[in-house]
């Protein structure tokens, strides 16, 4: 009985929020209900999510939760979902963003409200998918799929230069995953199969003819595809533009779960995949990595615009994750899939408190605000907790996540370590600042003094982001027993080589 | 007794006629379309002649399924009935169906009296059939005329609209040319190897040393092919053609007589074996491709940039051609039918939107149609995904059949092409996508209803999208037997 159900419960956990979708479109457009329907929808996926972690085998390596048929025998495609430790959190994230989102977006949208839920629905379905599939091509075919909900919610919801940010967007991320196709293709054309199970023993085992020659661009195919996604430093530029114009619910998705889609990708199948290619190419990856945490941070400090100071704060944020990735050590990809999560908490809420404050000002600019704590302090208190989540302060969930990189950094390189580590105080600068202007001082706009505290929904969104900002703090061993044999085996064949190297 | 087994043999027997059912019916329901036309005042045929039109191209999808379980040859080796011609019988007969459904609202609201037009529909599905399962070059080319002759004149068919008539002009021109250059290569064929038919050619080249003809030969066969197929660089005529003819036709055309000269091209360069194809197809499809594409990013008019859009489609096609015939036959025939279900589908929402004299045309008339006609803009949506090749659509796994086949044969630099191609051609039909959502409408330009008979004519085309976007594998696994037969 409880097989059968985890057998399907990850089919039932992406499929949810699109039945939602169908059931949405015959809906007649009174609004209220809409709106609560989605969020009962998006709720019980997340309820039903929670069963993940809680049947979860800890200190088990491999997939769970598998489910595993024929879709199309020619090609040879199979629907297989399994979870390991990281996507399994990654997927409990999403889930919990997403009722979040819909309570962010009830007032804030009042156009074609039916379209926007549906939208969101169907982008929720679509980042599960993502986390879920071990089949390249299933794989291949979600990471497509967030792409077209993701640019109509920008291109459609979005403020002033929303279309140019839309189609910014989708040609960004559409021209690099072109790359990745073709390297899942060259996959299949050799091995007659997308399974990434059975492709990464082939490719073990030596079994892939003229593999050795076309590694390093099968990788490379990979790692732009997933590179522009994080972004990662040279292919950052569609990052502020599609924030920026984005609707609170697009910008809490967009940097709470779709970065993540490339940090993950780069886990699971750069280093999954190519270990031998990951190891020999880490050295610049990880000097761009460096790069992004650096230059993102200089670049949010003297942004005048919030959102795009967010926005920017997550380029930096994510350098930390690809830096802990291609470090190779155990604390380094604990490290950074814990800032995954983290970023994905704090960084969302964020963007709701940004979301929140436009709602009532019609504007972003820092300059329009200041001594906002007085007719806001609800509002203030939640803002400081998370600015304070976000900027690392020990006991709360940033600092977990850094300070796990950081160390794994150092032990591959203490140049490494040390660059990094500049970017926490970098972000303590920019955040505290703009906390400063925005909160403190005297009102400097009269029609701020005015400005409403937060409404009970605006709360309802807020305390469990705080909430479980706070725990991933305190008590990081719940996420961390369950990311660590994932890690684990991802790290194996490193062991390996690094054995191999010495023995020469 | 002798005689009598003679004359057995130049009677043709009830089996030969199996094998030309489908043509026999259409020929049967075009002349009545004929014979009715002159009985009728305007208004009333209108509609009757349109439904003696369907029934036809319903009858002649039957007759292709009955037809199905007769394999073999008939009318002396001049016409083979395999799954390959069947495939190709059913689509043409579908393409048919679901532009004829289009055309009753638009000939009405044109005001085309319509005898002729379907008569010249349903006779240019016949010669489209009969081009797939000819395997006689000079049946072939005869069925080529029929097909071409019928498509030069429902391009003209707005004859009110100077730009439909120098659109038909154009194509006549052009077309005959092509033609001429096929018979030709036909004659060069037939001087060296002695026989028109393919079976006898491709053993004979198989059999030994190549005579300089038949490369010369083969070589204007593809040419003439080639143009009827919209290839680079016999594709100029295409914009113009597609913008001056109605917009129903421009959605036949750009499929049904395409998928049938592919059939042909399948046959003469598979079959026959026909030697050095495979760089001359490389050149052909690399070229097809990046001047489609490019072509299409500059264009405002939706009928322009979907010609070039076809442009591309058919490099893309040819990319299947160059690959190994094991896997590029089944990838090119799942190609066919999925661009022709995604791209009929376009038209007949383009040829909705159009209204009296084609006015609204460019991608300005498309502003704000998420708001005005959410159904029609979700749709064409989806179509236009499905050309770009999104999952789910059938666009998608027919450039994915495509690629791999060409990754088999290790024509790794071509996919590389065709790669980076559909990510330029992303944009451009992303930029209509865009204009429909993400831009209001200037002036607000009422849209009729969605009529029954387009509304089924969009339904089945965005069924056939999806279903071949979710389940390939039962159209692929059909095709893939093509392959099979052909290979012993």
């Amino acid at each position: 009985m409880s097989n059968a159900l985890d057998n399907s419960m990850l089919t039932l956990i992406t499929f949810i929020p699109l039945a939602g979708a169908v059931l949405l479109m015959f809906f007649p457009r009174r609004d209220r209900d809409i709106r609560v329907f989605a969020l009962v929808v998006s709720l019980l996926d997340f309820v039903l999510s929670l069963h993940l972690p809680v049947h979860f085998q800890r200190g088990q390596t491999g997939f769970q939760y598998e489910i595993n048929h024929l879709w199309i025998s020619n090609p040879n495609i199979h629907y297989h979902m399994g979870v390991d430790g990281v996507s399994m959190w990654l997927v409990v994230l999403t889930t919990f963003l997403t009722p979040l989102c819909v309570l962010i977006s009830w007032k804030s949208i009042h156009e074609r409200v039916k379209e926007f839920f549906i939208l969101l629905l169907v982008l929720q379905t679509a980042l599960i998918g993502v986390f879920v599939a071990l089949d390249l091509f299933l794989f291949y075919f979600f990471w497509e799929a967030t792409l077209i909900p993701m640019a109509l919610l920008i291109g459609i919801y979005g403020h002033g230069r929303r279309v140019y940010a839309a189609v910014k967007f989708f040609l960004y991320t559409m021209v690099a995953s072109m790359f990745m196709l073709a390297a899942i293709l060259w996959l299949y054309a050799k091995t007659g199969t997308f399974d990434f199970v059975s492709i990464q023993s082939a490719i073990r085992n030596g079994q892939v003819e003229n593999f050795s020659g076309a590694a390093l661009w099968l990788f490379l195919g990979f790692f732009i595809a997933f590179a522009v996604k994080v972004p990662v430093f040279p292919f950052h530029t569609w990052l502020p533009d599609a924030h920026v114009e984005a609707p609170t619910a697009g910008s809490v998705l967009l940097a709470g779960v779709l970065l993540k889609m490339g940090t993950y990708g780069m886990l699971r199948f750069n280093l999954g995949l190519f270990p031998e290619q990951s190891r020999s190419n880490a050295s610049w990856i990880m000097v761009l990595a460096l790069i992004g945490i650096v230059y993102g941070a200089l670049v949010a400090m003297v942004q005048p615009n919030m959102k795009k100071l967010i926005a920017y704060s997550s380029i930096s944020h994510l350098g930390f994750v690809v830096l802990g990735i291609f470090s190779f050590t155990q604390a380094g990809l604990d490290g950074a899939t814990y800032v995954m999560l983290a970023h994905g908490v704090s960084t969302g809420a964020l963007f709701m408190l940004a979301g929140i404050l436009y709602e009532r000002r019609h504007t972003y600019e820092i300059a329009e605000f200041g001594g906002l704590a007085a007719p806001m302090p609800v509002y203030a208190t939640f803002f400081l907790f998370i600015v304070l989540a976000s900027v690392g302060l020990p006991l709360l969930n940033g600092f977990i996540g850094e300070f796990l990189v950081l160390s794994g950094a150092f032990r591959d390189r203490a140049v490494y370590g040390i660059v990094g580590a500049t970017g926490v105080i970098w972000s303590a600068c920019y955040l505290l600042w703009m906390y400063q202007r925005v909160f403190f001082g005297k009102v400097t706009h009269e029609v701020n003094l005015s400005l409403p505290d937060l409404s009970g929904r605006e709360r309802a969104a807020l305390w469990p982001a705080a909430v479980v900002a706070l725990v991933m703090g305190v008590a990081p061993l719940l996420w961390l027993n369950a990311i660590d044999p994932a890690v684990q085996t991802a790290l194996a064949p490193f062991a390996q080589l690094a054995s191999r190297m010495v023995g020469r | 007794m002798n005689n009598t087994t003679d004359l057995t043999q130049a009677i043709p027997q009830a089996a030969d006629y199996v094998r030309i059912l489908p043509e026999i019916v259409l020929a049967i329901f075009g002349m009545i379309v004929m014979v009715l036309d002159p009985l009728m005042d305007e208004r009333s045929s209108q509609k009757t002649l349109g439904v003696v039109a369907l029934i036809g191209s319903l009858t002649a999808l039957i007759a292709t399924l009955f037809q199905a379980q007769y394999p073999g040859l008939g009318f002396w080796n001049m016409v083979r009935v395999d799954s390959f011609s069947v495939f190709f019988h059913f689509l043409v007969a579908a393409v048919t169906t679901v532009v004829i459904l289009t055309s009753y609202e638009y000939m009405a609201v044109q005001g085309i009296r319509a005898g002729e037009y379907y008569a010249l529909v349903l006779f240019g599905a016949l010669g489209m059939s009969l081009m797939s399962s000819a395997v006689e070059l000079v049946l072939i080319f005869i069925a080529l005329e029929i097909s071409s002759i019928a498509t030069y004149i429902l391009a003209g068919f707005r004859r009110r609209a100077a730009i439909s008539s120098e659109s038909s002009v154009k194509y006549f021109l052009l077309g005959s040319f092509a033609t001429a250059f096929f018979l030709y290569g036909v004659a060069l064929m037939f001087g060296a190897t002695g026989s028109t038919s393919i079976t006898v050619i491709g053993d004979a080249l198989r059999s030994g040393q190549i005579p300089i003809l038949a490369y010369v030969g083969v070589a204007l066969m593809f040419v003439g092919l080639g143009f009827k197929v919209a290839a680079a660089p016999f594709h100029v005529w295409t914009p113009d053609v597609y913008e001056g003819a109605p917009a129903p036709v421009v959605g036949f055309m750009s499929t049904a007589p395409k998928a049938a000269a592919f059939a042909v091209l399948l046959r003469v360069m598979f079959e026959a074996d026909a030697p050095g194809r495979v760089w001359l197809i490389w050149v052909v499809a690399a070229l097809s491709m990046t001047l489609g594409n490019v072509g299409a990013l500059v264009q405002d008019n939706v009928k322009r940039l979907l010609a070039y859009s076809s442009i591309a489609h058919a490099g893309y096609l040819l990319v299947a051609f160059a690959a190994l015939p094991n896997n590029g036959i089944p990838a090119a025939m799942f190609y066919l039918a999925s661009y022709a279900a995604m791209n009929v589908g376009a038209f007949a929402v383009i040829s909705h939107i159009s209204g009296a004299g084609e006015r609204y045309v460019t991608l300005e008339d498309y502003e704000g149609l998420g708001r005005r006609s959410p159904l029609l803009a979700a749709m064409l949506t989806i179509f236009l995904l499905s050309l770009i090749g999104i999952p789910i659509t059938g666009g998608f796994f027919a450039k994915f059949y495509v690629f791999s086949a060409a990754l088999q044969a290790n024509l790794v630099g071509l996919v590389i092409i065709g790669v980076l191609n559909s990510a330029v051609a992303s944009y451009y039909y992303l930029r209509l996508i865009v204009v429909m959502y993400m831009r209001e409408a200037r002036e607000d330009v009422p849209l009729p209803r969605i009529p029954l008979g387009l509304g089924a004519a969009l339904a089945i085309s965005l069924v056939a999208t999806i279903y071949l976007g979710v389940l390939p594998g039962r159209v692929l696994d059909y095709a893939a037997r093509t392959a099979a037969e052909w290979a012993h």
